[in-house]
């Protein structure tokens, strides 16, 4: 079990560090935060075709670069530092991801490639209106037709869902209950029968749609009935990224809040110089270092790299459940540094807050994590 | 000087052992040939019972003591940290007369340190020392102290001089605690354990050649004693160990380490238990209730994301990297986790938490872990403390202004409460 870095991963970190530090400054979040897409596609493009990172843990084979959770981990946490406005959580954590896990030889061949260049956003549809992270509360129908099948229903609190060229969706045989019955469907954006609203979210960086089926011819991906144990392998890897992305943004918090106490001054000296203050800024490092040790480590379980005889989800939820707590209450410490400025629009905490907010809810907040791993636990 | 060839020296003390190690020995007698051949120290200078190896070659070298099953020299207690400190500031004559029998065990030493009135200020000391008559007598109150009880030496840091400002006014000294004037007490703790001693001195008397370099000197040497003070706990860790083999030394040093922990049995509830808590929440039924599982998942995110972040500091260390912040929070989650373990205990033994002893659960390790907690946000620099330390030196905000330094120490204000 490796509790370090190597040399090239600190490198690659050090070069998106520099390069999110030039092309998403907070002036870039808030010009694309209001926007309808969310994203900028030039950027897109840069972090695709000259940096890779939509192809980085997709194997060679499939046009990727075959490196591991290790590695994207890297790549979320400095997205989570910088707020990248972008579509990279859906597209290659969620869609690519579930895509690797579900996908025949033939899919993957076809599938992957495009999501590789960066040619393709692709997002993740299993959530509905009930709000359930779990496979068993899926509702939404596929109905076996001549060429294929037709999706019936609704699906919300998908992630970029609204701009996805291609969705994967997961749906349920007519007549099925549980984790029974529930397979894995490739949808086009554009397809007939499909109606997609962006939703109003509190975190603008982060766009959620809701997406209405009415008949929509629909592909099968993988095999039939087999998705439920293949969703729970994909949210395990997806939350274990989250957790990476959410420690990167704490981190960012902690580091601005000290700055600004460093240079505030009030009473005849830097804030920073209060021992309550140095108190909390103490109390701020030790959330997030012990939730980066969590995520770092899912990430490394997720590679195969643990001590053994650990159930990796457990690692997983352990993972997201503390990175969760630790990015509110940082953030929550942020503000409250900054005092009365640090309630207003013109000062960027808040982007980092709302942040940590949709990230402390999506793929299942904190509670629910801590009972799944729980439920989990071995040892 | 030749460069020192690490092989070699591994060969060299492989074959000292085998001619020399024989667990039939008395413990001291084998003890002695440890600092005669210098192979007890490796890493001490060799006219002083060393040999004069890099630090870096120790553990390989006891690596081949471990692996013949041989003794090291004697490790209880803080005599390492009286002799590392006696080593780097004690004259020739201390350096004879203690360092020998602090190896071989003959002679148990306590540090005479924190004062009622000084716990996280130690530099705030009011025991006396006074010059009378070409001796220095000594009054005051220790507490604390480790071994007091049965200690022939101690420690002392005593103010000699109330005129100068509080760090400067302090001196360094060996006593002998075997002396009538001085009365050392059990001190009780909240858990009715008596892991500690409070020492009063009441015309205690140290001869001059006794104080340890100059006067003024104590507070510089005292910094000295704490920074050996971690090492020295890794050094307990690997010694209190033993063995069961039936010869004599290894008999004698079953005997040692029993005499030496036995006032810490209670050590490992203090931190919270955390491995006893899914099976006991089993046995109690506990486990089914969804706010108590909710709890046991916090405490388990916690007590595991502070076992990685311990790795990744050692990690960073075994690659000689900078030590990043990971380094300096351990003693402070080592807290929350303590903290949120007994919380958690409590919740799972409910009405059962009100009883200790055989009436109790776990024939009263249940009860310790509720009443033990505290001590870990308190002893060895209080959370507070720890505090300022993470934020002053990891991340570079300013100390507070103080009152304290700037002054003669007798203009200092004092407790008002002893």
């Amino acid at each position: 079990m490796s509790f370090s870095f190597t040399d090239e991963q600190t490198e690659f970190r050090s070069i998106l560090r520099r390069f999110l530090a030039e092309k998403s400054p907070t002036t870039e979040v808030r010009r694309l935060m209001e926007t309808e897409d969310g994203y900028d596609p030039d950027v897109w493009r840069q972090l695709s075709q000259d940096l890779g990172v939509t192809a980085i843990h997709i194997p060679e084979e499939y046009g990727g670069q075959g490196f591991g959770f290790v590695e994207l981990a890297i790549v979320l946490e400095e997205m989570g530092r910088s707020l990248l406005c972008a579509p990279y959580f859906s597209t290659v954590v969620m869609a690519a991801t579930a895509i690797l896990n579900a996908g025949d030889e033939e899919q993957k061949r076809a599938l992957l490639p495009p999501i590789s260049a960066g040619k393709n956003r692709a997002a993740l549809a299993f959530t509905e209106e009930n709000g359930r992270w779990d496979s068993a509360g899926m509702a939404m129908t596929a109905k076996a037709v001549e060429d294929g099948y037709q999706l019936d229903g609704v699906k919300s609190f998908v992630l970029d869902g609204h701009t996805a060229e291609l969705i994967v969706v997961l749906a349920r045989a007519p007549g099925t209950a549980g984790d029974n019955g529930l397979s894995f469907f490739t949808v086009a954006g554009d397809a007939d029968g499909l109606s997609r609203k962006r939703l109003q979210g509190v975190d603008d960086t982060r766009k959620l749609a809701r997406l209405e089926f009415n008949g929509v011819s629909a592909q099968l991906l993988g095999s039939e009935g087999a998705a439920a144990a293949l969703l729970t392998k994909t949210l395990d890897q997806a939350v274990t990224c989250l957790a990476n992305e959410m420690v990167g943004g704490a981190e960012a918090l902690r580091e601005q809040a000290l700055d600004y106490a460093q240079l505030r001054m009030q009473f005849g000296r830097t804030i920073a110089s209060f021992q309550t203050m140095k108190h909390k800024s103490a109390d701020m490092l030790i959330d997030v270092e012990l939730a980066k040790s969590a995520a770092y480590y899912a990430a490394a379980a997720a590679d195969g790299d643990h001590d053994g005889g650990e159930e990796l989800g457990a690692m997983a939820s352990l993972a997201k459940a503390g990175a969760a707590e630790a990015y509110m209450q940082t953030a929550i410490h942020t503000i409250q540094i900054h005092g009365g400025i640090g309630f207003t629009w013109d000062n960027d905490t808040h982007l980092w807050f709302k942040r940590a907010k949709s990230s402390e809810v999506f793929l299942g907040e904190p509670s629910y994590h801590r009972e799944l791993m729980l439920q989990r636990w071995q040892g | 000087m030749s460069e020192i060839n690490e092989t070699e020296v591994l060969e060299e003390v492989r074959a000292w052992l085998e001619v020399n190690w024989d667990p039939n020995l008395s413990l001291v007698e084998w003890r002695n040939k440890l600092a005669d051949s210098g192979w007890g120290m490796p890493a001490w200078p060799k006219e002083w019972y060393g040999r004069g190896l890099p630090d870096g070659m120790v553990s390989a070298i006891e690596e081949e003591f471990q692996k013949i099953g041989a003794i090291g020299v004697a490790r209880a207690g803080i005599r390492m940290l009286a002799a590392a400190t006696l080593l780097e500031h004690g004259s020739q004559m201390h350096k004879e007369k203690f360092l020998r029998r602090i190896l071989t065990g003959e002679d148990t030493w306590c540090q005479l340190f924190s004062e009622p009135g000084s716990g996280s200020d130690l530099a705030g000391a009011v025991t006396r020392a006074d010059l009378k008559d070409g001796k220095w007598i000594i009054n005051g109150q220790k507490v604390w102290t480790t071994s007091a009880h049965h200690a022939q030496w101690g420690l002392l840091l005593a103010r000699t001089d109330w005129d100068l400002p509080k760090h400067k006014g302090l001196s360094y000294f060996v006593l002998d605690m075997t002396q009538d004037a001085v009365d050392v007490q059990p001190l009780r703790q909240m858990n009715g354990h008596a892991s500690f001693n409070q020492v009063f001195f009441t015309d205690a008397v140290i001869d001059p050649e006794y104080q340890v370099e100059g006067l003024g000197d104590g507070w510089k040497i005292a910094t000295t004693t704490l920074m050996h003070e971690r090492r020295g706990a890794d050094g307990l860790r690997r010694w209190a160990m033993g063995t069961n083999r039936p010869e004599r030394a290894y008999v004698e040093e079953r005997e040692e380490i029993a005499h030496a922990m036995a006032p810490y049995k209670w050590y490992p509830q203090r931190m919270g238990r955390v491995d006893l808590v899914i099976e006991r929440a089993k046995e109690t039924g506990k486990y089914d209730d969804p706010v108590v599982r909710q709890e046991i998942a916090k405490l388990l995110t916690l007590a595991k994301s502070a076992e990685w972040t311990a790795r990744r500091a050692r990690a960073a260390a075994v690659l000689g990297r900078n030590q990043g912040p990971e380094g300096s929070i351990g003693k402070l989650a080592a807290s929350h986790v303590a903290r949120l373990g007994n919380h958690v205990h409590t919740m799972i033994s409910g009405a059962d938490a009100m009883l200790t002893g055989s009436d109790s659960s776990m024939d009263g390790v249940i009860a310790e872990i509720l009443v033990s907690t505290p001590a870990i946000s308190i002893a060895g620099g209080t959370d507070e403390i720890q505090r300022n330390i993470i934020s002053e030196r990891v991340l570079g905000m300013p100390k507070e202004p103080r009152n304290d330094t700037d002054r003669p120490f007798r203009d200092v204000p004092r407790n008002l409460i002893r």
